[in-house]
């Protein structure tokens, strides 16, 4: 189960904040990588060291622009990561800012350290995963050096042209009774244009970015991951910058889990309204354990009080693409689409078979999900 | 205490947006004709919902009269009068939005023109600029914004404008407390895994997430009275910003489809699907 884990408990796994990648070099694309902490985005031992799987899809992100890629980590004690990083294939430099203004992630402290190290080594390209982390300052390095920003960069062309999603966005809950906006405007289904109810109303973008300095936010689903072993990277000391000293960060509240981080995870087992009650949800707990999946919900769970919201998957959530996929009790709105329809295997268990989720899954299972979910916990063969 | 709150007009959350047919991001005719690529001449369009949020909060402060102007120097009922300013950037629709925010209980509103289509020529970076021209003239002690327009989804407008103004930011709020001297605020924030907790002081950018609170509807009385509620025009080509955006739209296309799979009788039939497939 969750548990709220206090500010002072969760200190020590929050050592390093951020990296990012830089890539240029004279004669060829410097690139820098911001990456966030080990500890921020995963489950993690104090001070473990490693590099997050968000960390090394914008490595990847960011050598598939070429040239050469450095690694900017922020934090307090943010060796350890540094260390780590440093071995992740592809990286040129690691650049390690070990200040307890950057303890925090403060937007105002990020960007004047990104800013030093920008002044410093002048790279082409600066990107971040896009998460809450890096969304968080990137747009403000970008408006200090009057660049634009790309967020969310999910396929890359070429050293100026990317692939970024557009129009994805419903934060509303979708009405009662209305599963597909098509179904509104023609009750018949058979009238509807689209011809699967989950197709995603949005649109992706194939957009130039023509500034000297291309800023990025990167979808950590759009790239795999790189190795984390097989680089040799130097590690140095960031260059030093002066503290804002406008926010003060009070305090911290992380939800402690046990369980594979949603983003990353292999499989994920996702739960929605259909659960009905905060005590039904075990019943996801039970189902992921047996696979060793991360538990994320929709939205409408999520307001419902059935679960914690970071949990929560969808386009104003978090965007997964695991191996399997497997949605619970979930009709399969657009936003919750947008957040997972990515993944390689999507398997659904509703008893409404109009529900959209059909559209889009491989495996639609229709029934009862009290009865579907606790049979297929106890069938499933145990994972060593 | 002068709180501003950016309002975008944008598609309605629950309307299917086309992709035109030619797919090109260039314009069909000269300006100020749309540029084609997501064509939104015939789509539901709404006051973007994180703004909706953004213009509650504001409101709601305001009733905690948390948003009073406490000069001892003015004490006259117009300097202690609550004050929020709704401002929109865009076609003259733009209206609309503002209309809606005034309705919700802002005071006045500020409706910044353009032609530029706002979901992908007018980029964030320029509207961050206009928003900190405004900023310089009107003075207010806070913007509260939504994180992100669901049209562009590019989650960049509050923190750009943060840096441009460096002032501090609070992004992802899900819980704002203005402190009893109005000099700072204690924000909660979203983030990975979990909540933080930040202190800004005033004046700060601060951007609305989902859960911060859930706005009201406007009542008809409301909205009857929000049409007499003043709103100021400004040219945004007379604020003296470079409007110009940096990226460029090459094309827009839909995103693949996935198939639909098939429907299986029962969890058997399930567990061996999934056997199969080498996923257990």
């Amino acid at each position: 189960m969750l548990a709220r884990a206090s500010a002072t408990a969760t200190r020590g796994l929050a050592s390093a904040r951020f990296a990012s990648t830089l890539v240029s070099r004279a004669g060829c694309l410097e690139l820098g990588v911001l990456v966030p902490p080990s500890s921020r985005d995963i489950i993690a031992e104090p001070g473990a060291g490693v590099a997050s799987p968000g960390t090394l899809s914008a490595v990847t992100a960011a050598k598939a622009i070429g040239g050469s890629v450095d690694v900017f980590i922020a934090g307090k004690d943010a060796a350890a990561d540094a260390e780590a990083l440093a071995k992740v294939d592809g990286v040129a430099r690691v650049f390690k800012a070990d200040n307890e203004a950057l303890a925090n992630g403060i937007a105002e402290d990020m960007t004047a350290a990104v800013l030093a190290c920008q002044e410093a080594n002048k790279y082409s390209h600066i990107m971040t995963p896009a998460s809450n982390y890096g969304k968080n300052f990137l747009p403000r390095v970008a408006a200090k050096l009057d660049m634009a920003q790309v967020s969310d960069v999910m396929a890359i062309e070429g050293e100026d042209t990317f692939l970024r999603p557009m129009y994805a966005g419903e934060p509303q809950p979708t009405p009662p009774g209305l599963l597909c906006f098509h179904a509104a405007l023609a009750p018949p289904h058979a009238a509807c244009e689209c011809a699967q109810h989950g197709r995603i109303s949005n649109a992706i973008a194939r957009v130039k970015a023509t500034g000297a300095v291309k800023i990025m936010t990167v979808r950590a689903t759009g790239f795999d991951k790189a190795s984390p072993e097989g680089g040799s990277a130097a590690v140095e000391d960031a260059p030093a910058f002066e503290s804002a000293g406008k926010s003060a960060f009070k305090s911290e509240e992380m939800v402690k889990s046990d369980r594979p981080e949603l983003e990353s995870a292999s499989v994920v087992v996702s739960g929605g309204r259909g659960i009905k009650s905060e005590e039904n949800f075990e019943l996801m707990f039970k189902l992921a354990d047996k696979l060793d999946a991360a538990v994320g919900a929709s939205r409408a769970a999520v307001d419902a009080g059935f679960c914690s919201n970071d949990m929560q998957v969808g386009q104003t959530g978090k965007i997964v693409a695991p191996d399997l996929y497997i949605a619970v009790g979930i009709s399969g709105a657009i936003q919750h689409l947008a957040g997972m329809k990515d993944s390689k295997t999507i398997v659904c268990i509703n008893k409404d078979e109009e529900a959209p989720i059909f559209g889009v899954s491989d495996y639609g299972l229709v029934a009862d999900l009290f009865k579907a979910v606790p049979e297929l916990t106890e069938k499933l063969p145990a994972r060593s | 205490m002068r709180v501003f709150v950016g309002v975008k007009r944008a598609v309605d959350y629950a309307a299917k947006v086309r992709i035109q047919a030619d797919k090109k991001g260039e314009r069909a005719q000269a300006p100020p004709a749309p540029l084609a690529a997501v064509d939104i001449s015939n789509v539901k369009m709404a006051i973007n919902p994180f703004c909706e949020i953004a213009v509650e909060e504001a409101v709601r402060l305001k009733e905690k009269k948390v948003a009073e102007e406490v000069s001892q120097l003015r004490v006259t009922a117009a300097a202690r009068r609550v004050h929020v300013v709704a401002v929109s950037i865009g076609p003259k629709q733009a209206q609309e939005v503002i209309r809606q925010a005034l309705a919700m209980g802002a005071d006045r509103g500020i409706h910044v023109t353009t032609d530029m289509r706002v979901d992908q020529e007018l980029q964030p970076l320029a509207v961050a600029k206009i928003m900190a021209a405004l900023t310089g003239e009107h003075d207010p002690s806070a913007w509260l914004l939504g994180k992100q327009a669901i049209d562009d989804d590019s989650n960049q407008v509050a923190q750009m404008l943060a840096g441009l103004l460096d002032w501090p930011q609070a992004t992802f709020a899900s819980e704002v407390e203005v402190s009893e001297d109005k000099k700072s605020a204690t924000v909660t924030r979203e983030i990975d895994g979990g909540l933080q907790t930040i202190e800004v002081p005033l004046p700060a950018v601060i951007s609305a997430d989902l859960r911060l609170n859930e706005p009201r509807y406007a009542t008809l009385p409301n909205i009857m009275k929000a049409k007499k509620k003043k709103i100021d025009t400004v040219d945004a080509a007379s604020l003296g910003v470079d409007l110009a955006g940096q990226i460029e739209v090459l094309e827009v296309s839909e995103p693949a489809t996935r198939e639909a799979g098939s429907k299986v009788e029962d969890v058997d039939a399930l567990l061996a699907k999934l056997k199969a497939d080498g996923l257990l």
